[in-house]
């Protein structure tokens, strides 16, 4: 929700980044304020999962130039465990399988190493369970995942609900969703998007990236953004997402050239 | 006192120096005990230590065993059920405690389990007598494996457990092998009898109270007769400075399951042979794990012989080395002609946690009849970078993540361990290898 009074939680300026050498982020301009709710949409390829990464801080993306404000710190200047403890989290499009630690055991670990961080208070085992479950209720998942290991066998709309509750325990200022909504059913979808929903409030925002629509008819957005070719190319409310739907992405390509040109031809003359 | 003497002799002699107090052992009450020892003398006598130009030790150098002298034990340090009881596990009612190779009844437990027998030599019965005459010495190689030879040389007071016919799994039976004293060569021995349609549980645990050097040499002997169940855990947690050279033989019958885990985690030197010989519609699993560092070595060598058709195996086995230390694993799967339909999957996978460690690692598969369901793999690997993003991305320190994901890859083999408390033990660990706390 967009709000008159909200501050400002991530601003990204002028972003270039290279993975093995290529650049795949190419000037990329962003600034979420509390309380809204941001799509990241594109095509295959546009840039939109690195600027993800990016921002988790994935080392294998390298940024060449630009800057990343959060809450008024040098994103950059963070290693990705640092972004996490101040509150950046991103939800994975495919969430890794840890065979043999229970996930309850993972849960407590990563809640506990983040809160010790935030000077709070530390769950014994105990103390957590009971947390958790509340929290899993959320997203209507069963005590069971609590005793299998970490996303092992989970079907993917298990390991996207597993990663909400993720977000859920550590309450993130930022949440990053990378196509949280691919590989899901329409029931685990609108599951996942209720819980998201739950947790967005005022004081925190939420940055989905994805390829499709579907999801935002869940999780409305306040701006949906359309990335390619490494930047934001148009940005617009819920409607441009309906509209690329039916569309798709060339038009915007399009405009964006034939505006590009425009400008260029009145600057020449 | 040190026994340990050093030794600039060459090793075809180490034999026979090994041997010196082997003619003093009792006259056993049961003739082929005694024939089966002198037997192995014979053999031993046309046995050499291997060295890395035998294939089978290529990766494997064991000339620091041989720079050592080691002497049977006798009498043995006497010790109270208060200095060991941490080696205890609650779930095994019966326990049986050797210390330095040699039995300890006061530590010891039996407990009366219809169809379970533990068997002494001295007071063996003439059925039982009958039992250990056809499998003691029956399924392990004498002739040319010179430490299964050296073990059954040293044949004098082994753990021996027959399962009755039909009889259903009970509580686990736990062979506790203790070391206490630095220079000594044991020589541990077990033979497990489970015949048709029984159950059981076996839990096979080698653990030091110092970190002395000592050379240990354990045989173990199982036979599966039909329809039978067999639940194997090994686990050797020797001293760092322990030479450990085992050698295990299994017979698995006639659709009959074996089950087994095995856990390295001691010893300088360790090597484990293991060999299982599949009947007809005979099915296994065999997993392993060493977690070793510092300048360990762990050797598994394993072969899963299908001699019959129907047969199904499943093998897991997983090295955690770090510090300068060496794993070797060396995996045959054996599928002879007429071992149709035959379906065999095996898999290694090896974590190098530093630049000096070092694995060896040789899956292989023989397939002779055409038939067959058969698939085998290796990775070595370091951490993979996604999988440490992804815990860092939860705020976990680089240390830590590492660390998780260390104790996670070797937590899924422990994880197939049935015994609880035991299981816990192993987690406890490698929670501590891994300076992990969850």
């Amino acid at each position: 929700m967009i709000n008159k009074d909200s501050k400002t939680i991530l601003e990204v300026r002028g972003l270039h980044a290279t993975v093995n050498g290529v650049e795949i982020l190419k000037g990329l301009d962003l600034t979420v304020k509390s309380g809204e709710v941001h799509a990241i949409m594109g095509p295959n390829g546009s840039g939109k999962s690195t600027f993800a990464k990016v921002l988790a801080g994935h080392t294998a993306y390298e940024v060449t130039a630009g800057t990343a404000m959060f809450e008024g710190q040098n994103l950059f200047e963070l290693t990705p465990e640092e972004r996490a403890r101040a509150g950046v989290f991103l939800a994975f499009q495919y969430p890794i399988e840890i065979p043999g630690v229970a996930n309850s055991q993972f849960l407590r670990l990563t809640y506990n190493t983040v809160q010790a961080q935030r000077g709070n208070e530390e769950l014994d085992p105990l103390e957590f369970d009971d947390f958790v479950r509340e929290k899993m209720k959320l997203l209507e998942m069963s005590p069971n995942f609590l005793d299998r290991s970490v996303n092992e066998g989970f079907s993917g709309g298990e390991k996207k609900r597993n990663e909400i509750l993720q977000m859920a325990l550590l309450e993130p200022q930022l949440g990053v969703l990378d196509e949280t909504d691919s590989g899901l059913d329409i029931d685990a979808l609108s599951i996942v998007a209720h819980g998201v929903n739950e947790l967005v409030n005022k004081n925190n925002a939420i940055v989905l990236v994805t390829h499709y629509q579907r999801l935002l008819n869940y999780i409305v957005p306040d701006f949906v953004h359309v990335v390619d070719n490494g930047r934001i190319i148009k940005t617009g409310d819920k409607e441009l997402a309906l509209e690329l739907e039916t569309r798709g992405y060339d038009w915007v390509g399009v405009e964006y050239q034939a505006a590009n040109l425009a400008m260029a031809t009145q600057g020449a003359a | 006192m040190s026994r340990v003497t050093s030794i600039r002799r060459p090793p075809a002699g180490y034999i026979k120096m090994l041997l010196e107090e082997q003619s003093q052992l009792p006259t056993s009450p049961l003739m082929g005990v005694n024939q089966l020892r002198s037997k192995a003398v014979d053999y031993l006598g046309t046995l050499t230590l291997p060295t890395k130009r035998d294939e089978a030790w290529r990766f494997t150098d064991i000339s620091a065993l041989t720079k050592l002298l080691f002497q049977p034990v006798s009498p043995v340090i006497s010790l109270e059920n208060t200095d060991v009881e941490h080696f205890y596990l609650e779930e095994a009612t019966t326990r049986l405690v050797f210390v330095d190779g040699v039995y300890a009844p006061e530590l010891s437990v039996m407990t009366e389990e219809s169809g379970v027998t533990v068997v002494k030599l001295p007071s063996a019965d003439a059925i039982h007598a009958e039992l250990i005459e056809l499998h003691l010495g029956r399924h392990v190689d004498l002739e040319d494996n010179v430490f299964a030879t050296l073990n059954t040389a040293f044949l004098h007071d082994p753990a021996i457990i027959t399962v009755a016919r039909n009889t259903p799994s009970s509580a686990p039976i736990h062979v506790l092998f203790i070391a206490t004293q630095t220079g000594v060569a044991s020589y541990p021995r077990c033979l497990v009898v489970a015949e048709s349609g029984s159950s059981m549980t076996l839990i096979e645990d080698y653990v030091a109270l110092q970190g002395s050097n000592y050379f240990i040499n354990p045989v173990t002997e199982i036979a599966l007769a039909d329809n039978a169940r067999v639940n194997h855990i090994r686990v050797q947690r020797d001293s760092p400075e322990a030479f450990h050279i085992a050698n295990c033989s299994v017979s698995v019958g006639r659709s009959s399951n074996y089950q087994s885990v095995s856990v390295a985690l001691g010893s300088k030197i360790s090597r484990y042979n293991l060999n299982v010989l599949m009947d007809e519609g005979a099915e296994c699993a065999v997993d392993g794990l060493a977690l070793i560092a510092d300048s360990q070595l762990s050797d598994t060598h394993s072969c899963i012989d299908h001699s019959q058709p129907h047969g199904v195996s499943r093998q897991l086995h997983k090295c955690i080395v770090g510090g300068k230390a060496h794993a070797v694993f060396n995996g045959n799967i054996m599928v002879r002609q007429g071992a149709q339909s035959t379906d065999s999957v095996q898999s290694n996978g090896n974590l190098l946690l530093t630049d000096k460690a070092h694995v060896d690692t040789k899956p292989q598969l023989e397939i002779f009849a055409d038939d067959v369901k058969c698939a085998h793999g290796a990775t070595i690997g370091q951490l993979d970078n996604e999988e440490v993003f992804y815990l860092k991305s939860r705020g976990l320190s680089d240390n830590v993540a590492r660390n998780l994901l260390t104790y996670a890859f070797g937590a899924e083999i422990i994880d197939r361990i049935s015994i609880p408390s035991l299981k816990h033990q192993l987690e406890q660990t490698v929670l501590e290898q891994t300076s992990i706390k969850l």
